[in-house]
């Protein structure tokens, strides 16, 4: 087969100067030689509605060497949308089954799959990935992927981002007719926790209602799966796949509807309620997986200008789109190059570090904490504790003379070091 | 339903869970012809394929090339040389056993010059990769049809178009995203009224009392302060705050302190429920105003008119300009039996209305001539139930989008200068930003008209018939003559420094006259139109090539099956923009996948 025939279409983009292209588009065949060669890796997580997607548009994108990770296996309820799966794949795991798929159909490609967990893998497996693509469905995930890529973040002396140490990653996502894409440059664009407000908290009813005042189906669904499962079947774990398990609940609803008078409960209802199912269609996912595929072959090759940085789409009522830029948080506890914290110069180390674990933005990020500044250890965890310990009961404004000066907080609930940049001035003018 | 679930409620519930199954029935008993099975045709079609439909037929006139195994994931390597249109529907099939596929191995131009009666059969027609004049004899056929729902979708380089083409999209059980409850607190019907009364706050203890359903709490306000200001409701803003204060008067209170009461929340949050008066939507209002329920209604009218004229008789008879209550409440702080007696009120109310309604129905039924029992009582239900989001959107015929005559050059002058982007962000009036999304549909037209004259498009190769060689071409050369051909795009819309009176003289191969600028100059409106069309799109449009990328046409063919599946589950509102008078009107799609944004034009 003739490689310059099977890609006219890409390479008549890739191959031709433009007008509105990206920093530092070079056309020509190299290119392409890049995206087929083994120095352009590219990660999909998530083999799923948009994983299925992706890993297709990626193929067909000219890129060859592609992984792909996913813990899960097919179900049912996936063949309408997740098309390289068929119904006799149902139990066997996503990621295999997806890159069998591709390869076999996409002469050259070779996707190689991860059945596991992200958090399985080490850092180095991630950072050896030119960019990675997320189809995930939950934010708990996305913020793991998030924490992965801002940890190799580097900032040098002047605060600036280490270009070296940007990992491109492209997130998208999908509910009902709606979706979104974006592109994450860590330290240039906002991060997912810059914007976290962007995901709206959860719905949860109150206890009381449940167990005293039931008013929709809803409320008694609940009631069978968090109040009386533990009751009537203690020490049992709840198994949202386990049929049985949802069937109980389904039944137990079902009664306590009818001995209320309460209309609605079905098994369908049952399920996503607890399950807490987001709806989801092939249309949707095809549109959000294209655009993050397209936004990932721009910040590749730059043969056109990117997404900076958040595009929305709604489909469900006319269609409608929004292209935004966010801006970053300064104050974002996972990307910043040094997030702005008053402190009384007088404060002991050991009160610097309590007022850390206190703060209601940066606490939740730290269990035991050690700082450092530059490359001198303040405090730290493992083998320098004894040496640094003394540390912990000396002044602040002794230890980090300078006003402004940025602080390495390292964690073991951190991905990569948080960096704190300590104020002295409002504390010294009190 | 019970927890024995069927394969195919298991298969398809996560889009179930959007449109239910009524919606999946309509989609299930929908028959597609997809013309070009491109990777624009073939992804769109997967999606839809995917979902349920009945069945498909493929009409495409080529075989599978090395071309198609770089942007098409529908053929496979083992195919080559094979007819794509075989290829595509073979695989298609293994997507979903119970959608039946077939394919028509022929060019579909040539089946709309030579056997329009070909389209008879089906319900929606996508056409993809198609030129203007063909798609505009294609729209002729698809609405003589009296059936087939026309979309045209198409991926050209970086740029996106889709268009649906009907006579009327009519949407019955519209999903909106947010609405606001029907609760009727401003203009409460009798019974709710003695419902609300039944209550003594002052004497009820302290469970009942933190328990009483806002609703009640309201109307009790409410009954308040009417008999103190002359029975008027709230107006002033002032009045409006002296009112919430009424309400959160009533908490119950232990040492002059208000006692934590959810329900006394409630109803300060819901109080605007009182004092907002009830207007019927302005589209609703539009629709019951339509000739077509009016004058024009006929024994074959659409049970859609029927039934909106129905609603006509029952807003201006019984409900004394309101429609009929929808009748579900949102859930709200109270016990269960108090909240469940509030419920039934609500409900009963609401089949006092449907069942108004359909006297009507059934005399207008008799008046026409047609059974009284053609409409059932389930789908009256239905109607009433969603009374406050019908909707009925109307398209233009391509003929009249792209005649000079018809063309409405205006909105088009309006889209190049408002720019990229929803929103209309950036541009203003400003002058047209480099990336203009009304530019690129003109563009496009351009395009084709470039075709026309030279049997190739703008940068292009010269050969995209199979087996000849892609001679070179310099996409730099093709600028002037795309230039000219969109100069005369915007001539026909009434555009342009030089409006031709006679569409049809030609461009006569010639470089001269439009060149230099493409006539940006003087502030003038046509003039600021022009300007649009600047140097950098041009060169874009020809650096592409016509080239079909993979991940545009992944794009567009979700685009496209989302709204094939709006058209035929009428359950959502089509791709449309709504006028000042909110009339939803059709509209074009333009996708910059250069900029991420969306454009929707009227034209």
């Amino acid at each position: 087969m003739d490689d310059a025939e099977r890609w006219r279409d890409l390479d008549l983009l890739l191959t031709r100067a433009g007008r509105l292209v990206g920093p530092g588009f070079e056309p020509g065949p190299e290119l392409r030689e890049f995206l087929q060669s083994p120095d352009c890796r590219v990660l999909c997580v998530g083999a799923g509605g948009l994983g299925c997607e992706i890993l297709k548009d990626l193929a067909l994108s000219g890129v060859v060497h592609i992984d792909v990770i996913d813990m899960d296996t097919i179900d049912v309820s996936n063949l309408n949308r997740q098309f390289l799966f068929r119904m006799k794949d149902v139990g066997q795991p996503k990621a295999t089954v997806a890159a069998e798929r591709i390869n076999a159909r996409v002469p050259g490609v070779k996707v190689t799959p991860v059945f596991g967990r992200i958090e399985d893998q080490p850092a180095d497996w991630y950072r050896s990935f030119s960019l990675i693509i997320l189809g995930l469905d939950s934010l708990e995930a996305r913020r793991y992927m998030n924490s992965v890529v801002c940890g190799f973040l580097e900032y040098d002396d002047e605060g600036q981002p280490d270009q070296s140490t940007i990992k491109p990653m492209v997130d998208g996502g999908t509910e009902g007719f709606k979706g979104h894409a974006r592109v994450i440059l860590p330290g240039f664009t906002p991060c997912f926790e810059c914007t976290l407000w962007l995901f709206p908290p959860q719905t949860k009813f109150p206890l009381c209602t449940l167990a005293e005042t039931p008013r929709s189906p809803a409320h008694c669904i609940e009631y069978a799966h968090l109040i009386l499962w533990g009751q009537v079947r203690p020490g049992e774990e709840f198994d949202t796949d386990n049929e049985e398990h949802m069937k109980w609940v389904y039944e137990r609803a079902a009664e306590r509807a009818k001995q209320y008078g309460i209309q609605g409960v079905t098994f369908q209802l049952t399920q996503g309620v607890v399950k807490n199912i987001i709806p989801a269609i092939a249309s949707t996912n095809a549109i959000i997986s294209a655009q993050c595929v397209l936004e990932a072959l721009k910040t590749l090759t730059c043969f056109s200008t990117g997404l900076d940085n958040y595009m929305m789409y709604v489909g469900s009522s006319g269609l409608y789109s929004l292209t935004t830029k966010y801006d970053k948080d300064p104050a974002c506890p996972v990307c910043s190059p040094g997030v702005p914290l008053d402190v009384d110069p007088d404060a002991t180390l050991q009160q610097f570090i309590d007022q850390l674990l206190a703060d209601p933005s940066l606490g939740k990020h730290l269990s035991a904490p050690s700082v450092s500044y530059g490359s001198t250890n303040l405090y730290a965890h493992g083998i320098f504790e004894a040496d640094t310990r003394p540390n912990l009961s000396r002044r602040m404004g002794d230890l980090v003379a300078d006003d402004g000066a940025v602080l390495t907080v390292n964690d073991k609930r951190l991905r990569g070091p948080m960096r704190v940049k300590v104020r002295y001035g409002s504390a010294m003018r009190a | 339903m019970g927890p024995v679930v069927d394969p195919k409620a298991k298969r398809y519930d996560r889009q179930l869970r959007i449109w239910g199954t009524h919606g999946q029935q309509r989609l299930e008993s929908c028959c597609i012809c997809l013309l070009n099975c491109g990777p624009t045709g073939s992804e769109t079609l997967k999606n839809l394929v995917l979902g349920g439909i009945a069945s498909f037929t493929i009409v495409d006139g080529q075989k599978v090339e090395a071309r198609d195994l770089g942007n098409n994931f529908l053929v496979s390597a083992s195919s080559l040389g094979e007819p794509r249109a075989k290829v595509v529907t073979e695989l298609l099939q293994e997507l979903n056993e119970s959608v039946s596929g077939s394919y028509v191995e022929e060019v579909p131009e040539v089946l709309i010059a030579d056997n329009p009666e070909f389209f008879q059969s089906f319900d929606l027609v996508i056409a993809t990769q198609m030129r203007e004049q063909d798609m505009t004899k294609l729209d002729d056929i698809c609405r003589a049809t009296g059936r087939a729902k026309l979309l045209i979708v198409r991926s050209y380089g970086l740029v996106g178009y889709l268009r649906a083409s009907l006579p009327e999209h009519r949407i019955v059980e519209s999903k909106p995203d947010s609405q606001l409850d029907d609760m009727r607190l401003n203009q409460p019907w009798p019974e709710l009224v003695a419902f609300a009364a039944s209550f003594d706050l002052a004497s009820a203890d302290d469970v009942t009392h933190a328990h009483t359903p806002y609703v009640v709490i309201l109307l009790q306000a409410a009954s308040a302060w009417r008999s103190a200001h002359g029975g008027r409701l709230p107006g002033t803003s002032a009045e409006k705050a002296a009112f919430k204060a009424s309400v959160n008067g009533m908490r119950r209170t232990a040492d002059g302190v208000p006692l934590q009461e959810e329900n006394f929340d409630e109803a300060a949050k819901a109080a605007f429920h009182v004092y907002g008066t009830y207007e019927i939507p302005k589209e609703v209002r539009g629709l019951l105003e339509d000739e077509a329920a009016g004058p024009r209604l006929r024994a074959d009218s659409d049970e859609f008119w029927v039934l909106v004229a129905a609603l006509r008789a029952f807003v201006e008879g019984e409900g004394q300009g309101t429609l009929p209550l929808e009748g579900s409440i949102p859930d709200m702080h109270a016990t269960t039996d108090l909240y469940l007696k509030l419920q039934a009120v609500y409900r009963e109310k609401a089949e006092r209305d449907t069942a108004a309604v359909e006297a009507h129905v059934r005399q207008i039924l008799g008046r026409l001539g047609r059974p009284a029992d053609s409409i059932s009582r389930e789908t009256i239900k239905l109607y009433c139930r969603h009374a406050r989001h019908l909707r009925c959107v109307r398209y233009r015929s391509l003929a009249e989008e792209c005649s000079p005559e018809t063309a409405r050059g205006e909105a088009l002058a309006a889209a190049l200068r408002a720019g990229g982007g929803s929103g209309g962000r950036g541009g203003g009036d400003l002058g047209a930003p480099p990336c203009c999304d009304g530019a690129l549909y003109v563009l496009l037209r351009a395009a084709d008209r470039f075709f026309a004259q030279t049997g190739r498009y703008p940068g292009a190769p010269a050969a995209l018939s199979p087996g000849a060689g892609a001679s070179e071409v310099d996409p730099a050369d093709d600028i002037p003559l795309l230039r000219q051909a969109a100069m005369q795009v915007l001539s026909d819309a009434g555009l342009g420094p030089n409006p031709r009176k006679s569409p049809d003289s030609g461009a006569g191969g010639g470089l001269g006259g439009l060149g230099g600028g493409g006539g940006a100059g003087g502030g003038s409106l046509p003039g600021t139109a022009a300007g649009a069309i600047n140097e950098d799109l041009l060169a874009e449009v020809c650096r592409a090539g016509a080239a079909e990328l993979h991940v545009v046409a992944a794009f567009m063919g979700g685009v496209a099956a989302q709204e094939a599946i709006k058209l035929v589950t009428r359950q959502f509102e089509a791709i449309k923009l709504v006028t000042r008078q909110f009339v939803p009107v059709a509209g074009t799609l333009i996708v910059n996948s250069m900029a991420a944004t969306t454009t929707v034009l009227e034209l």
